[in-house]
């Protein structure tokens, strides 16, 4: 094996080691392993909600944001938007639609990858995962602000309602709106993934690092 | 070790609960359960009626607005509601305050039950006045009602309407509460601002909404600035005769704004009136070319047009030679002339507004921005002197277009959406807004300014669009009630469905804060206008005056029988027959024709009793009448088809109701 990838990967735990203190390598795998499983459920949950509250709109009209798809009352949304001149939700956050599935698959992998490699390489392949919330977050103000600040001025209402940001996290108002988001379980399950992920790094540095540290002083010696 | 394991295995069971159990909407705050109704000392319900208001779940508010609304058996309401039926075509009178509906009266749409339509010659005739060109209209989209004033206030004589879907304007007598007369106009194919009269109803006065070349003419859209106008039509009304009188009316050609709508003026400014407008911006639309739809292209500029015109001298202009030019028939004063002779003037508004409603005080003018949070008042004195300086800059078709600042008064910040304005007694102005999906209470502050002031918003369900205060667009508005006409009922009632009826909503302006007190579901059509006038002004005949009474014409009738006198004359082949009703029987009761007859048949009605109204039907003839104490009504027929045929009264009307029939025996004609 290249000397580079040796390095990258970290030094194997001995046989004897493992057997003395199985525990110890055992709980950083498991800690990934769960960070991976929970962030392949989060694709099949919703990650967030926006309620939209209006007189007309007894029941409120909501918009629910999965990784790959927005499903709630899309048409009517769309409907009253064009009234400000709000461009129609389908042409949001297309790109990260689209890869999402496969990309969060890809961080799982990378998380699994993480339990084999036993160098403080194994932070950088859960980095991706370790940030996703804040990444969908950030992404997600992005679009709300990208398309409440982007509005047609000749769309009827345009004089009435100023270009606005609705907030990802907190009650914004609009027009006759007041807008309520919610974090959804998709959401919760990336950041549980997240915690898990660096409560393995914790402990995965406690497993290896003795190990890496030996092989250096023996590598130096 | 085994503590996290432990520790994990339990973030992992927390996550999956959260899982299982977050996405979920949590349930609507349910409504609060009422507080047990309690008598308060000595005064209260008695327990029997706690026990029914609380086994309802009724809180001490609803008691008290059923309370406010309750009308008991054999007692009656304080006020009648007019209001439009929409794309019914008719007119819905409904009693204030307990929202019970009285009456539906026919208008642009044939109803059976008032034999309006099905045969009657005289209610033929007045649905034929409204057929345009060649073809039979019987449809209408009645939008606003306005009834006839006496030194502006409501003196419960006549109600006109309008159908904005072929501008036309029909006239309803208020002693039977039928319509007498539909005219059409013959250079409008859509009217809006309509109808409304000036404080002496010298003339029904409409204008237009869409604009089509006059005498809707074919043109080209790319020619709409040249060649599509607006007018506002003065009907001249015949308060002795009860008719629009079409001869003595005239139009005056407005630019194609899409005028909406309008109210005269009173008092200080009588002989004036009023009109928004909504299309200043002369879009033409054409979404499927790629141009803005006309929802975004009418809606760029940032002002409109108030249309300020003067009727009065707009009359005096019409009647003199060489001043008009006659289309189709209809005197018109044309653009340049009402600008040469002062009769027109715009002054800008805050975008694509709704309401132009005249103070009661008629000082000013509050126009309700619609798309703009505020209503802006107008000063008529104000107006005035920026005439008389001549403070105006012009528009395309040099009209005068007055400097904004100097007529304006004030605007009040009221919310979104504000669409149309009524007044109480108390110097208070009421003023719907759409969006936000309420009543807003502002003051009325005389020149001042400073006291023009929000005082109360209130929600109503769902989209409000109209409002209707008692007499609360005449000089001396009576307050206590207002109605909010609202679109949306979504989960107000019953569903019945996808066509879901509106929610038209009595609210309490009597007291220091206004309440809602009753939902009325309107299942007939869609409420627009609605106008409310104290009951006892209204004097609606019992049974007509005489027997042997023509309700076209508020006459007797040449064609009345008298009992003894009923026959069957033959003349060739034209028949007429002379048929009495009473209960309960009709005389004749054997009619025998040949095929091929032309028959005209009048009944009249030798009741004088209140209420002892006969129906008439035969079957296969599609024929319905209703023929009231004393009236004497006419149908005509063909007799096509041989056969025996049954003729009965229609309305319950005795005990013997069932055997009030006869028998119309048509012979083949080979037979003959």
């Amino acid at each position: 094996m290249a000397p580079e990838i040796e390095k990258f990967i970290g030094p194997r735990v001995p046989t004897d080691e493992l057997k003395a203190h199985r525990m110890r390598y055992i709980i950083p795998t498991l800690l990934f392993v769960a960070a991976a499983v929970l962030l392949i459920i989060s694709i099949q949950r919703p990650w967030w909600r926006l309620k939209l509250n209006a007189p007309q709109y007894p029941a409120g009209l909501y918009v629910t944001a999965y990784v790959n798809r927005m499903t709630g009352d899309i048409a009517e949304i769309d409907g009253l938007n064009h009234y400000i001149g709000m461009r129609p939700l389908a042409e949001a956050a297309v790109l990260e639609q689209s890869i999402s599935v496969f990309g969060i698959v890809a961080l799982a992998m990378l998380i699994l990858a993480a339990t084999f490699v036993h160098s403080k390489w194994a932070a950088l392949l859960t980095l991706p995962a370790l940030l996703l919330p804040v990444f969908f977050l950030a992404d997600l103000q992005f679009w709300l602000a990208n398309f409440g600040l982007n509005l047609d001025p000749n769309a009827a209402l345009s004089s009435s309602v100023d270009p606005f940001i609705p907030p990802v996290l907190w009650k914004g108002e609009i027009a006759q709106f007041s807008t309520v988001p919610r974090l959804l379980s998709g959401f919760w399950l990336s950041l549980w993934a997240s915690g898990l992920i660096l409560a393995g790094l914790f402990f995965h540095r406690r497993a290896y690092k003795p190990l890496v540290e030996a092989q250096h002083t023996q590598g130096s010696s | 070790m085994r503590r996290w394991i432990v520790l994990v295995l339990l973030l992992m069971a927390a996550a999956a609960i959260f899982v299982a159990c977050s996405d979920e909407e949590p349930e609507p705050t349910a409504t609060p359960v009422p507080a047990p109704v309690q008598a308060s000392g000595g005064g209260g319900l008695p327990d029997d009626l706690l026990a029914v208001a609380n086994a309802r779940g009724l809180t001490p508010q609803d008691i008290r607005a059923a309370l406010k609304t309750y009308v008991p058996s054999g007692k009656k309401d304080e006020y009648y509601l007019f209001s439009s039926g929409g794309q019914s075509g008719n007119v819905v009178v409904i009693g204030v305050p307990s929202m019970r509906i009285l009456k539906q009266i026919a208008v642009f749409t044939p109803e059976a039950w008032q034999g309006y339509g099905y045969g009657e010659v005289g209610t033929e005739a007045v649905l034929d006045g409204g057929n345009v060109d060649t073809t039979t209209i019987r449809m209408g989209d009645t939008h606003h009602p306005a009834l006839s004033e006496t030194n502006g206030e409501y003196d419960g004589q006549f109600l006109f309407i309008n159908d904005k879907a072929s501008a036309r304007v029909a006239v309803i007598d208020l002693r039977d509460f039928e319509t007498k007369q539909i005219v059409k106009d013959p250079n409008l194919i859509s009217n809006h601002g309509s109808s409304f009269v000036p404080p002496n109803t010298e003339y029904v006065i409409q204008a237009s909404q869409y604009a089509t070349p006059l005498g809707w003419e074919y043109a080209p859209i790319s020619e709409y600035k040249e060649k599509y106008r607006g007018l506002i039509t003065l009907y001249k009304f015949d308060r002795e005769k009860g008719r629009i009188d079409l001869a003595n009316s005239f139009s005056i050609e407005i630019p194609p704004y899409w005028q909406d709508l309008c109210d005269a003026g009173k008092l200080v400014s009588d002989g004036w009136a009023f009109c928004n407008s909504f299309n200043t911006e002369m879009a033409t639309g054409g979404i499927e070319s790629g141009n803005p739809p006309f929802e975004a292209g009418v809606s760029q500029r940032d002002t409109d047009y108030l249309h300020i015109f003067n009727w009065r001298k707009a009359a005096e202009v019409a009647a003199q030679a060489g001043k008009t030019e006659v289309i189709n028939g209809m005197r018109v004063i044309r653009i340049p002339t009402a600008v040469e002779e002062g009769i027109l003037y715009l002054a800008p508004e805050p975008k694509s507004p709704h309401g132009a409603d005249v103070t009661p005080d008629g000082k000013y003018i509050t126009v309700a921005g619609k798309l703009d949070p505020h209503v802006t008042i107008y000063s008529f004195d104000k107006i005035m002197k920026a005439i008389e300086a001549k403070n105006w800059t012009t528009d395309d078709f040099g009209i005068p277009v007055l400097d904004f600042d100097a007529v304006m008064l004030t605007q009040v910040e009221l919310g979104l959406g504000p669409l149309h304005t009524q007044y109480d007694d108390k110097g208070n102005a009421y003023t719907s807004l759409f969006l936000d999906s309420a009543v807003a209470k502002w003051s009325l502050g005389g020149d001042d300014p400073a006291g023009y002031k929000l005082l109360e918003k209130l929600p109503v369900q769902y989209n409000i669009g109209h409002i209707s205060a008692a007499e609360g667009d005449t000089v001396s508005p009576d307050g206590q009630y207002l109605v909010a006409l609202n679109k949306w009922a979504v989960d107000r009632f019953l569903s019945v469905g996808p066509l879901k009826p509106q929610n038209e909503q009595l609210l309490d302006i009597g007291s220091d804060q206004m309440s809602v007190l009753y939902d009325m579901p309107m299942g007939i059509g869609e409420p627009h206008y609605a106008q409310m006038i104290k009951a006892d002004k209204i004097k609606a005949w019992e049974v007509y005056p005489e027997v042997g009474w023509d309700p076209l014409t508020q006459a007797p009738s040449e064609f009345a029988v008298k009992p003894g006198e009923e026959r069957i004359e033959r003349d060739g082949n034209n028949v007429t027959i002379y048929m009495t009703a009473v209960r309960s029987h009709l005389t004749p009761e054997h009619v025998t024709l040949k095929q091929g007859d032309n028959v005209t048949w009048h009944i009249t009605n030798i009741e004088t009793a209140p209420d002892a109204t006969h129906g008439f039907d035969i079957g296969g003839q599609n024929i319905s009448l209703s023929i009231e104490p004393g009236e004497t009504a006419t149908f005509q027929f063909t007799a096509n088809h041989s056969g025996t045929y049954a003729y009965y009264c229609t309305e319950f009307c005795s005990a013997l109701h069932l055997e009030m029939m006869g028998y119309m025996m048509v012979a083949p004609e080979e037979a003959n």
